[in-house]
């Protein structure tokens, strides 16, 4: 959190001696809560205020760094409680649930399953990116290591929920260099785990009976010099679960309680086993509100097409619109002969426009200029989106690869048509409908 | 040294609507917590889940929606069995027929569908028009002459037919009009001030802040939301504590996602359950984002989402 002008001034040493380049102490300090200067810039400062200033600007909520390679992802480091705020900085990363109470069969149509979900959605790349490998009662190291041996050949991040030191000393002997997550810290067993986990150089998961627990192992944890934690707070059912993820993160955020400034685990499987709609409900639910890993029993297509996408859309900047890249997008198995149309590259238009189209079953090259990731009417006023633009993408782009010469343009922009005309000689300039939930009946009365 | 909880109290409260008559009715809003922070208040009213019929019958239907409905072969049949739907709090009728675009029916004919619903089923009725603001204006005037006394909520009322369809339903026929503006806090502000300059009661109105599909440009919903309950509960805005219905279904089963059959997209695996879950999924993201009710389509989207919501209470 940002400190005060006032609160920094508090821990200068008053010397107003200027070696800082300011005339007062007190300047100095408006400059530092400014971001302007830096604290060290004064010669003078104690220690203690450093180390005491560099706590108290310290982002409310850590960032924790799991796996490794191109499989390490950061959880955490959020600042605000909406997206409106400001950008949400870590995605919520999803898991797929083993279990050494699963038979063997079940396992390895699991791990033939996760692999399949692997595609792209506007430039990122969508797969199941975390592996959830449960020790269940009375499981021993041999069953637990071999399991997660298995489950580390799929080369994703995993998370080893098991709250035995010794079985999870063992099981980080075969994969600590992979970076999981230990995840089953509690009360009881904080200390071992500790020790565990530090060895292995690994982040460790903190849970327990309820958020008082948590937060005292925590505390007890960073007493031990142990701040690479997550805070699992699956609850015993979903309305305790909702509650202890908005109050670990309104804790961290809004009332500056660094305790519970670390990101969470939300474990779905132990709270709707075998209701996979309702799962997919929670992990809409969680990803909205502040789950930074979700566990799922299944993450198939059917899940992981509309969450990935919930999650793309949730994880933007605010006030930066998502764009998609320019080219010609052949929809409906468009070739060189089929028709052209245009829009500009801000993604919402493109996805409910191309949506149109595909649904018009209409073959289409759909052109996408740069128009800075605006909608239709912002980018034109701009002049991002006007005839010089679409008729130099056109000729650049299009001509060599495309043989049809009709150019179909947005309604909102009819008023380019003449210019359109005038600078793409040889084309048929057509004006589209305004909306796109018009395309489908333009298209097909176009034909 | 224990967690310190401290609540988030909130003055204000949404508004609290009751749609329907009789024993059959479900109440809308009157929280004043963000939705579902138990923790800070109690729920006083839980969300609610409602069924999406359309005047087009069940061809649009998902297959596994169809299977649900079968036998049915008259309006009727297919309103009462929406409405026994498990899960399901209220009917939500959609004119979609009346597009000029599309069928293009005519008034009348939809009118008469929006009677045999009505004669068929007690449960509350919201009833939607057919997106074409123009023929909305006339239609949803007659919806709420033709429905008086059942207390529905007539929906699609916009900035364009304000005057014609906000008065009709909210002045002369004393229904629920629903404001439907285009996921823009102002604007969704904007529609109910000049709602209510109409002289329509500010406890009688309900939103449509506008909605998408998950994965198409849902960012703006969430923070459209999200600030939308913010004002009205930290600055208490009375121009945006209207409750929030949010129709669902008719963003999410056009999408590619759930449109693509199984034999175009093999490694997608079966299209029903990529639908429902873009549905739930969807739903549920709008309920944590601030709607106090949902209209969906498929009948294992309302049995889970209304358990959800069970869960969270
Ligand atoms: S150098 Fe330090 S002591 Fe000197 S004026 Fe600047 S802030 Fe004050």
């Amino acid at each position: 959190m940002a400190l005060s002008g006032i609160q920094i001034f508090k821990l200068t040493p008053k010397k107003n001696c200027k070696e800082c380049g300011c005339p007062t102490c007190m300047a100095f300090s408006m400059k530092v809560a400014q971001g302007a200067m830096k604290i060290e810039q004064c010669p003078h400062m104690s220690d203690e205020a450093i180390a005491s200033l560099s706590e108290a600007t310290a982002p409310p909520m850590k960032t924790i760094k799991i796996g490794a390679g191109s499989e390490e992802f950061s959880l955490g480091g959020e600042t605000v409680m909406f997206r409106h705020e400001k950008t949400y900085v870590s995605k919520t990363r999803y898991a797929v649930n083993l279990c050494t109470c699963m038979d063997e069969a079940a396992v390895d149509a699991k791990l033939a399953e996760i692999p399949k979900v692997d595609y792209e959605r506007i430039g990122e790349r969508m797969y199941v990116e975390l592996v959830n490998v449960k020790c269940a009662e009375g499981a021993d190291a041999a069953a637990y290591t071999a399991l997660v041996q298995k489950a580390a050949g799929l080369g994703r991040t995993m998370i080893l929920e098991c709250s035995d030191p010794e079985i999870a000393k063992a099981a980080l002997e075969v994969c600590k260099d992979s970076k999981p997550v230990l995840n089953g810290a509690n009360p009881s067993n904080y200390e071992a785990m500790n020790a565990v986990a530090t060895a292995a150089g690994v982040v460790l998961g903190v849970t327990g009976a309820d958020l008082n627990e948590r937060y005292d192992t925590v505390a007890a944890l960073e007493k031990l010099g142990n701040k690479n934690l997550v805070i699992d707070v699956t609850g015993a059912d979903v309305k305790e679960t909702f509650a202890n993820a908005v109050l670990v993160r309104r804790a961290a955020i809004k009332d500056q309680d660094r305790t519970f400034g670390y990101p969470s685990i939300v474990n779905l499987v132990a709270l709707a086993k075998g209701d996979l709609h309702l799962q997919a409900a929670l992990a809409s639910l969680f990803t909205m509100k502040y789950g930074s890993i979700i566990v799922m029993e299944q993450l198939t297509y059917a899940e992981a097409l509309p969450l990935y996408g919930l999650r793309q859309n949730v994880f933007t900047d605010p006030q930066k619109p998502m764009k998609v890249e320019t080219g010609i997008y052949p929809i409906n198995g468009a070739d060189e002969n089929s028709i052209v149309l245009t829009t500009v590259d801000f993604a919402l238009t493109y996805f409910v426009a191309s949506g149109e189209m595909e649904r018009s079953g209409v073959p289409i090259n759909l052109v996408i200029s740069d128009a800075g990731g605006l909608s239709v009417l912002t980018s034109w006023a701009a002049g991002k989106f006007s005839g010089t633009t679409i008729s130099k993408y056109i000729i650049e782009n299009v001509e060599p690869k495309v043989k049809c010469r009709k150019l179909v343009i947005p309604g909102k922009v009819a008023v380019l048509k003449g210019d359109l005309e005038a600078k793409l000689p040889g084309w048929e300039i057509i004006v589209g409908p305004r909306e796109a939930v018009q395309l489908v009946k333009f298209l097909k009365d176009l034909q | 040294m224990p967690f310190n909880q401290k609540p988030q109290k909130f003055n204000a409260k949404i508004n609290t609507v009751t749609i329907g008559t009789g024993d059959k009715t479900v109440t809308l809003g009157g929280n004043s917590t963000f939705p579902f922070y138990t923790f800070d208040a109690p729920t006083v009213n839980t969300p609610k889940v409602g069924v999406e019929i359309s005047d087009l019958g069940l061809e649009a239907l998902p297959e596994g929606a169809k299977a649900y409905y079968e036998g049915c072969t008259t309006m009727a049949d297919i309103a009462k069995k929406a409405a026994a739907m498990e899960g399901a709090d209220f009917v939500a009728l959609v004119l979609e027929g009346g597009d000029p675009n599309g069928e293009d029916k005519p008034v009348e004919d939809l009118i008469a569908v929006v009677k045999e619903v009505a004669d068929a089923v007690d449960c509350p009725l919201v009833v939607e028009g057919c997106k074409n603001v123009e023929k909305d204006s006339t239609l949803l005037a007659k919806v709420a002459e033709a429905l008086q006394g059942r207390n529905v909520v007539v929906m699609s009322e916009k900035e364009e037919n304000y005057k014609a369809v906000g008065a009709a339903a909210g002045l002369a026929y004393n229904q629920i009009v629903g404001a439907e503006s285009a996921v823009d806090i102002n604007l969704a502000k904007q529609l109910n001030v000049v709602t209510t300059q109409l002289g329509i009661n500010a406890q009688n109105i309900v939103m449509n802040v506008g909605t998408a599909c998950a994965g198409y440009g849902y960012e703006y919903v969430v923070s459209t939301m999200d600030r939308i309950k913010g004002a009205a509960l930290g600055q208490n805005d009375n121009m945006l504590q209207m409750p929030i219905i949010t129709p669902v279904a008719s963003e999410t089963w056009g999408v590619k996602e759930a449109s693509a059959s199984e034999a175009d997209m093999p490694e997608w695996g079966p299209q029903d359950e990529r639908g429902i879950d873009m549905e739930v999924m969807t739903a549920a993201a709008d309920l944590a984002s601030g709607s106090d009710a949902v209209i969906l389509r498929h009948p294992q989207s309302v049995a889970a989402v209304s358990k959800m919501i069970k869960a969270l209470a």
